[in-house]
């Protein structure tokens, strides 16, 4: 062969190189998931117009699923090392009752405290300990006791779901003055706003939860893209036993992940509980497996090592947008709203199944 | 410590439940060198590369690396990175999920921030100065994978490492590929790294090799310098016994008997696959032994696997002993008397928890059906009559195969397709990956099978077996069937010729 | 040293090694957890081992206790156990929507029973069609789950989130979200119990599922294919094996156990409560197969042992049930239970605890050495 078409041949191969190396699994998911949620609401602006197209629905889905999305991002970081943690839920109705009965202590134990309720700060300091300590716990067993994260993390549930009810059985609305200025406070967005039904301008708003949901996906994003301790959970969840031989600390970087998806628990469980005001021993039912959805229609595979935080918030909103255009249907009846959510999982799942062994075939 | 040795393991023991692994092994590593580490499977090599990178702990004995004067103690492979021993292991240890880029940097960076910019621009000059076709953003999964293990390599050489642990990265690659391999090997050899070199091939071992230490059973038999120790001994060293078993082998074969004349017992026309293969012709006939040669990649184990039906297959037509066939999935070519030992024996042949008992009843089951299993008593007498015959090495038919060695774990994969009494058995790549000993056992049985009537097509990268086996060669070049050989043109230089093609005529 | 202490000395050995022997068997954990609830009930209170023969209302004789309540309450679980089993093996994942699952089939009996009037005075039709519908539709539900895990190659945890989600919506609109009652006490017996036969009636149908999957276990190769495929799906293909079929056969089977589990549900009240029927009970029925010592990823599975975990459950949540904790605070109990199972069966604190063991056992013969 000569020199001029090994040349020719070279560029060639470069060329078909590059074409190949198209995108990451996790950018291509990321994609298809911004895809479907703008598409999703424009459809909704389109045919229901009316409320949708207030930038103030658009606000409230972020409003009322703030904690949804501290959650959710929780549990990509476990999906990505390839884990998963389904006590997140039962952790949330576990911190909004301990704080609900600490910031009323003196409703519920006048002979104490009367006069003395609790301070919002401490209550803070009490959602994030009962966050970490889930995730401490947890995180221990499951990377240095190598046990199956759904085991270990169904016990952290059923834990949580009993300590829930022995602390308080019953609902309660908290009355803490403190809590109660907190709760009600709004932070109008500059610029957005609509008019009302008598013509008057209302500016949009959220609740501080929704900064403090939009804050940690924004350090999340940060954390797995740029910080080492990021990376190796990508690693970890691709291959655990190259992740080892690439010199990782597999087992520290599966408790690091443990312990910040507790740890967001316990931030998720005190949005909640800024946006409900109340504790209850059915708070978040089945937020676990709502963080499970939105994670997964954002992108996130449970087999680990693919996933992306920007995609879980999207996904977040995709999965409560479609709950609020079948109610805007009229077809409120809770069974529907659940039947469309399965229904969008389904798609997804399928989507990604068809999407990723489709890339795989072609690459052979 | 020895002046100029960069590594020294004095004594070392590791015992597994139940086996000693390594027992008093002592190796040096001088600097500049490259040092093979030769044994046959089970020999304690792998171990010994485990123990210095810390993937295993030791029980016992010291590790002293130059500038320390107190033994080192290695508790994981991130520490083994840090004191400068750097590995490439046989099986691809990066993360598919991940860019080329990071795979070569992740888990060694310093400071918290990963610099994409950096690590990109790092990497893409090292592939480039390397050659290796992958660029930095790509990601892993999507690369062939002989690219995979060029990136590890080209991982493990930038770590600026004192000692480089090779341990059989070559059994994926071209030939190109290990040229390139060696030239890096030897352009780190003149910077004075150490090199542990861990092979199969004994050709590499005498083309790069300084010096050679050979293990057996978890012992220490010694160590050599290259120019002292011939082929024929460095393998009598290995086996523990006198080397005239590979000379036998030809002897036993007799081709003469062939009937060409005759209806073949499995003929293709015109097969193709949806494995980028091009539509082939093939037949064979009783009691031949043929083979498919060709590079990494040719193609030649994508057409077994479409023989079998284990791709899918696209069109042409199959005949057996002159009748018409329907072959679409592996269980029509089993029920045709089809048998196929594939070419990753971990991947698509044991079935790791399971004994070795059910693993060697397996296909014959499943060619019995679903709803009349064996009886306990038939499936224990199948196995250990199998594992008699082949004399694997167990400690009973209840062990889970995963525990046995490669070699054993590949006889009772053979002793499986045994079982189900083949008329036409096809081996792809059976000598891969096992000790020499074996290897033997296994061309002499594949001869045997076919004095017996059977038909057997055999496919192996080292071209001398399957001289020494085949009676004709089909040669393939890119998916394509380029040439076919038998009689006398069945020699060395003929073969890499037609494999070649025109131009190097 | 006379003989006879010889003996003894052998004799220790002997029992120490198969004591070690027996700690390593599968079985080990599900029988310790079920002996040690035995021995802290016997202690703190021999009466709850009593079995009395009264007579119920309508005067038939019934055998009452705790141990019959567990062993009947356990049914549901126990049947449950079988199917998530062979779920497990083969797909190396659990499938989570079984409760509401359950709910389904139960549902779908109360419907077909009861026709368009929700409180009917007759049964429409028999109860055994009405059964053998709820059969099918929940082997539709299972290979529904099964497809999806098979066919799409999505993890079964997932793809069961799915029905999850959905089941128990889907079972109140097969009803119209009506609550339909049984009035009929015919219905009942399969909840209760038959008049005329003492012990309740579930017991009978989960010894029948047990030995309905024994034969099937030793009469066809399902727990060699379900075996292979959950350990190495690629080389059971090219054994022969449909790696797809065996999976998706594994979620049809747990649909037949889902059915016959929900059946006993609705007639042990002849009615049906959408969102509480069977909650929680796939959670229950996961840990039966963990307790049960099988890998969760995968693979070899023990059928006794699961089962034998889901009676180790019930009679967990029974004793708590009696010691007065609130039933809603079971589920902490539970859970330090679990955990302290799971830990002391994984590996890695076995293998230190032998050694500690060996340890012990070297410093005190030495102490032994230096008191002669």
């Amino acid at each position: 062969m000569s020199s001029n078409t090994n040349a020719a041949a070279n560029i060639k191969a470069e060329k078909n190189l590059r074409k190949r190396a198209g995108l990451t699994d996790t950018n291509l998911l990321l994609i298809i998931t911004i895809a479907v949620f703008v598409a999703m609401y424009a459809l909704a602006v389109f045919l229901l117009g009316g409320g949708f197209t207030k930038p103030q629905t658009f606000f409230n889905i972020l409003n009322e699923n703030a904690s949804l999305i501290v959650l959710s991002c929780g549990m990509s970081l476990v999906m990505i090392t390839g884990g998963i943690d389904i006590s997140v839920g039962q952790v949330t109705a576990l911190v909004c009752m301990a704080c609900a009965v600490y910031l009323d202590r003196d409703v519920l134990h006048p002979e104490e405290y009367a006069g003395n309720p609790g301070n919002v700060v401490t209550a803070l300091l009490i959602a994030l300990g009962i966050g970490l300590a889930f995730g401490l716990v947890q995180g221990f067993i499951v990377a240095y006791l190598n046990i199956q994260p759904f085991i270990v993390t169904l016990a952290g549930l059923f834990f949580a779901k009993g300590m829930t009810t022995i602390i308080n059985a019953t609902q309660f609305n908290v009355a803490n003055e403190q809590f109660l200025k907190l709760k009600e406070k709004r932070i109008t967005v500059p610029g957005m706003g609509a008019n009302n039904k008598l013509g008057v301008y209302v500016p949009a708003y959220v609740e501080i939860g929704v900064i403090v949901a939009v804050a940690i996906v924004i350090i999340l994003f940060i954390l797995l893209r740029w910080t080492k301790l990021g990376r190796n959970f990508y690693a970890v969840g691709g291959n655990n036993q190259s992740a080892n031989m690439l010199g990782i600390n597999v087992r520290r970087t599966k408790f690091m992940a443990h312990l910040l998806c507790g740890l967001l628990a316990g931030i998720g469980g005190f949005v909640y509980f800024m946006h409900a005001g109340s504790g209850s021993p059915s708070h978040a039912g089945g937020a676990e497996m709502n963080a499970i959805a939105s994670s997964i229609i954002g992108g996130t595979m449970l087999t680990g090592g693919v996933g992306n935080i920007a995609g879980t918030f999207f996904g977040v909103l995709s999965l409560s947008t479609i709950k609020n255009i079948v109610a805007s249907l009229g077809l409120d009846e809770a069974w529907w709203t659940n039947i469309t959510v399965a229904l969008m999982l389904c798609i997804f799942l399928l989507l990604q199944s068809v999407i990723l062994s489709r890339k795989h075939k072609a690459k052979k | 410590m020895e002046t100029g040795a960069v590594l020294e393991m004095r004594g070392i023991c590791k015992y597994f439940p139940g086996v000693r692994a390594l027992e008093q092994v002592d190796f040096t590593l001088r600097e500049g060198e490259i040092h093979a580490l030769m044994g046959e499977n089970g020999a304690g090599k792998s171990t010994l590369i485990k123990v210095l990178t810390g993937v295993y702990p030791k029980d016992g004995g010291e590790i002293r690396l130059k500038g320390s004067d107190k033994p080192v103690h290695i508790r994981s492979p991130q520490e083994a990175q840090n004191m400068g021993i750097s590995t490439v292991y046989q099986e691809i240890t990066l993360c598919p999920n991940l860019t080329v880029a990071e795979n070569m940097y992740i888990g060694r960076t310093k400071g918290p921030l990963t610099n994409w910019r950096k690590i990109n621009n790092d990497a893409g000059k090292l592939l480039d100065s390397l050659g290796i076709p992958a660029l930095p953003a790509q990601q892993l999964g999507s690369c062939s994978i002989a690219v995979q293990q060029m990136v590890a390599i080209a991982r493990a050489v930038d770590m600026e490492c004192k000692v480089l642990i090779l341990d059989e990265p070559t059994s994926s690659l071209d030939e190109q590929e290990v040229e390139k391999l060696f030239k890096l090997m030897r352009d780190l050899k003149e910077k004075g790294v150490g090199i542990i070199f861990v092979t199969h091939f004994l050709e590499q071992v005498y083309e790069v090799c300084d010096r050679i230490t050979v293990l057996r059973d978890g012992t220490l038999v010694g160590e050599y310098v290259i120019e002292d120790l011939p082929r024929v001994q460095l393998v009598s060293k290995m086996l523990g016994k006198d080397f005239d078993d590979m000379a036998d082998i030809k002897s036993e074969s007799d081709t003469d008997k062939i009937d060409y004349n005759s209806t073949p017992v499995y003929e293709a026309k015109k097969l193709a696959g949806t494995t980028g293969i091009k539509p082939f012709d093939f037949s064979i006939h009783k009691g031949e032994v043929n083979g498919f040669t060709g590079l990494l990649g040719s193609g030649r184990s994508e057409c077994v696997r479409a023989i079998f039906g284990a791709d899918k297959v696209s069109g042409g037509t199959v005949m057996m002993n002159g009748k018409k066939v329907k072959i679409n999935k592996p269980l029509d070519a089993m029920k045709n008397g089809i048998s196929y030992l594939p070419e990753d024996r971990k991947r698509d042949g044991i079935v790791g928890d399971l004994s070795v008992r059910d693993n060697i009843i397996l296909a014959l089951q499943v060619m019995k059906g679903f709803f009349r299993p064996f009886s306990r008593a038939q499936a224990e007498a199948f196995a250990d009559e199998y594992i008699k015959l082949l004399s694997i090495k167990t400690a009973s038919s209840e062990t889970p195969i995963k525990s046995l060695s490669g070699g054993n774990q590949q006889k009772v994969i053979l002793a499986r397709w045994l079982l189900a009494n083949p008329v036409y058995l096809i081996l792809d790549e059976p000598t891969r990956g096992i000790d020499i000993g074996t290897k033997v056992e296994i061309q002499k049985l594949v001869l045997k099978l076919a004095a017996e009537g059977k038909s057997v097509t055999f496919i192996s990268s080292e071209i001398d077996e399957m001289i020494r086996t085949c009676s004709r060669l089909v040669v393939m070049r890119d998916g394509k069937v380029v040439g076919e050989l038998s009689g006398n043109d069945l020699n060395q230089n003929k073969i890499m010729a037609t494999i070649a093609g025109g131009e190097s005529k | 040293m006379s003989t006879s202490q010889k003996d003894l000395k052998l004799k220790k050995r002997s029992f120490s090694a198969f004591l070690g022997n027996m700690v390593r068997q599968q079985l080990f954990i599900p029988v310790a957890a079920l002996l040690i609830l035995v021995l802290f009930n016997l202690i703190m209170d021999p009466s709850f081992f009593k079995i009395e023969l009264g007579h119920n209302s309508a005067g038939d004789p019934v055998l009452s206790g705790y141990l019959i309540t567990i062993i009947d309450y356990a049914s549901e679980l126990a049947i449950l156990a079988i199917g998530m089993t062979l779920v497990t093996s083969a797909s190396g994942g659990q499938d989570i929507s079984v409760g509401a699952a359950m709910a389904i089939a139960g549902s779908v009996v109360l419907r077909v029973l009861c026709g368009n009037n929700p409180r009917p005075e007759h049964m429409q039709t028999s109860i055994i069609v009405a059964f053998l519908i709820a059969v099918l539709v929940s082997m539709c539900f299972g290979a529904f789950n099964g497809m999806l895990v098979a066919f799409f190659k999505i993890q079964p945890m997932v793809a069961t989130l799915i029905l999850y989600t959905a089941g128990r919506s889907i079972a109140a609109w097969i009803n119209k979200n009506k609550l339909p009652v049984i009035s009929d006490p015919s219905f009942g017996y399969f909840g209760n119990s038959i008049p005329g036969i003492p012990l309740p009636t579930p017991i009978f149908i989960a010894v029948i599922c047990m030995i309905i999957i024994a034969v099937v276990l030793k009469f066809t190769n399902l727990r060699l294919y379900s075996q292979s495929v959950g350990i190495n799906s690629s080389s059971s293909r090219l054994n022969g094996i449909n790696p797809q079929m065996v999976k998706f056969l594994t979620f049809v089977i747990l649909g037949v156990c889902v059915a016959v589990a929900g059946f006993i549900k609705v007639s042990r009240l002849s009615t049906i409560n959408y969102s509480v029927i069977a909650k929680d009970i796939e959670m229950d029925a996961i840990l039966a197969v963990a307790l049960g010592g099988n890998s969760l990823g995968g693979g070899k599975f023990n059928m006794k042992a699961s089962i034998i975990g889901a009676y180790v459950i019930q009679f967990l949540t029974t004793t708590l049930t009696k010691f007065k904790v609130n039933s809603t605070a079971i589920p902490a109990y539970k859970a330090v239970v679990v955990i302290i199972l799971v830990v002391l069966s994984a590996p890695i604190v076995r293998e230190k605890m032998g050694t500690l063991r060996k340890k012990l056992a070297r410093s005190k013969g030495n102490v032994g050495k230096e008191v002669a």
